[in-house]
């Protein structure tokens, strides 16, 4: 951990703004988690197998595209590339997130795993050093452990009922068009997405498991290569 | 170990390197415009796609490989209109459940 001053002043005037929001993640990361943990577990996934991946992925559509694609009925390892390119953005929120905590040798282990969409988003938006680096923390662990405790829940609630019965095959798209729907700023985000589901749709019939989810990445390719996106991005 | 098992793993310690490489690579190397821009691009083009994926199915039998179940597909529109309402990823959750277990049980 880096040295701070937290001892040595009071209590800063964000301090209980910025616990507020991230009990309120903390809170939706819990439904959020008890969505995955029941739609892992109806997919075919042991509740073990559910609450590894939240332990060690830590990292909300990259699990529920793994567990998608990898109970389609193919190979599970097919669900390794879509899972892996969900988690791309997380290695660029990494740059933010080094110059606000400046993490050192091993802190950097451990410091790693909390960088998801939003802690970095708390920390980025917070006015002083001090404050970025509170809610990075104060967000990452609580999300950290009502993310566990939300997939937990989930998988043993979701375990016990048949899925189809009680209409849980609906959740997993409903769920992903969740994620999807606040990165749809733009035009050209808009058409991304059409583009993406378009392409799926065309290769669902045609290639295996995960494959219509891989190819939908050289969408974003085209997007981001194509001079016009650059103005509009907004990461 | 079961393959599942296997590919799980692998997904979830790669994934946390993904992570690892983010804190760890000089900033530089990320920084490049046209490479944030397909960074920004790629979690939509993908949920997109797997939203679909999810929903449609694929089928031999007739002359259209697609496959859908309209009650699931009602599901769906009843998260999109919770969305389009601006309610977060709980209510778009059982909205969409609720209204598909429902059609489910009336026909």
């Amino acid at each position: 951990m880096t040295p701070t001053v937290d001892e040595a002043v009071p209590p800063f005037p964000q301090r209980a703004a910025i616990l507020r929001a991230a009990v309120g993640f903390g809170v939706y990361a819990a439904a959020f988690g008890a969505s995955f943990g029941a739609v892992a577990v109806s997919s075919g996934l042991s509740v073990a197998q559910a609450v590894v991946l939240s332990l060690v992925m830590f990292s909300g559509a990259s699990q529920f595209a793994f567990v998608g694609i990898a109970t389609a009925g193919g190979s599970p390892f097919a669900a390794i590339p879509a899972a892996l390119l969900l988690g791309v953005r997380n290695a660029f929120y990494g740059v933010p997130v080094s110059e606000i905590l400046q993490p050192r040798g091993f802190a950097r282990l451990w410091t790693a795993h909390f960088v998801i969409d939003e802690t970095t988003g708390m920390a980025i938006s917070q006015a002083n050093p001090r404050a970025r680096r509170y809610a990075f923390w104060a967000t990452g662990l609580i999300l950290f452990v009502l993310w566990q405790g939300g997939t937990l829940a989930g998988a043993v609630v979701g375990g016990s009922i048949d899925p189809s019965t009680f209409g849980l095959d609906a959740a997993a798209p409903a769920v992903y068009l969740a994620l999807l729907w606040p990165m749809l700023v733009t035009t050209r985000a808009r058409v991304v997405a059409a583009a993406g589901a378009l392409l799926a749709l065309v290769l669902l019939p045609l290639t295996p498991a995960g494959v219509p989810v891989v190819a939908a990445a050289v969408v974003a390719l085209v997007a981001g290569l194509t001079p016009a996106g650059r103005a509009q991005e907004n990461a | 170990m079961s393959a599942l098992w296997v590919a799980l793993i692998v997904a979830a310690v790669a994934g946390y390197l993904l992570k690892l490489a983010g804190v760890s690579l000089p900033g530089s190397a990320l920084a490049h415009p046209k490479v944030k821009a397909v960074a920004f691009y790629l979690p939509i083009a993908m949920l997109s796609a797997l939203a679909l994926t999810q929903l449609v199915g694929v089928t031999d039998r007739g002359s259209i490989p697609y496959r859908l179940d309209w009650r699931v597909l009602a599901g769906v529109v009843a998260g999109v209109i919770a969305l389009l309402a601006k309610r977060g990823v709980l209510v778009v959750f059982v909205a969409a459940v609720a209204v598909t277990a429902l059609l489910r049980l009336l026909t």
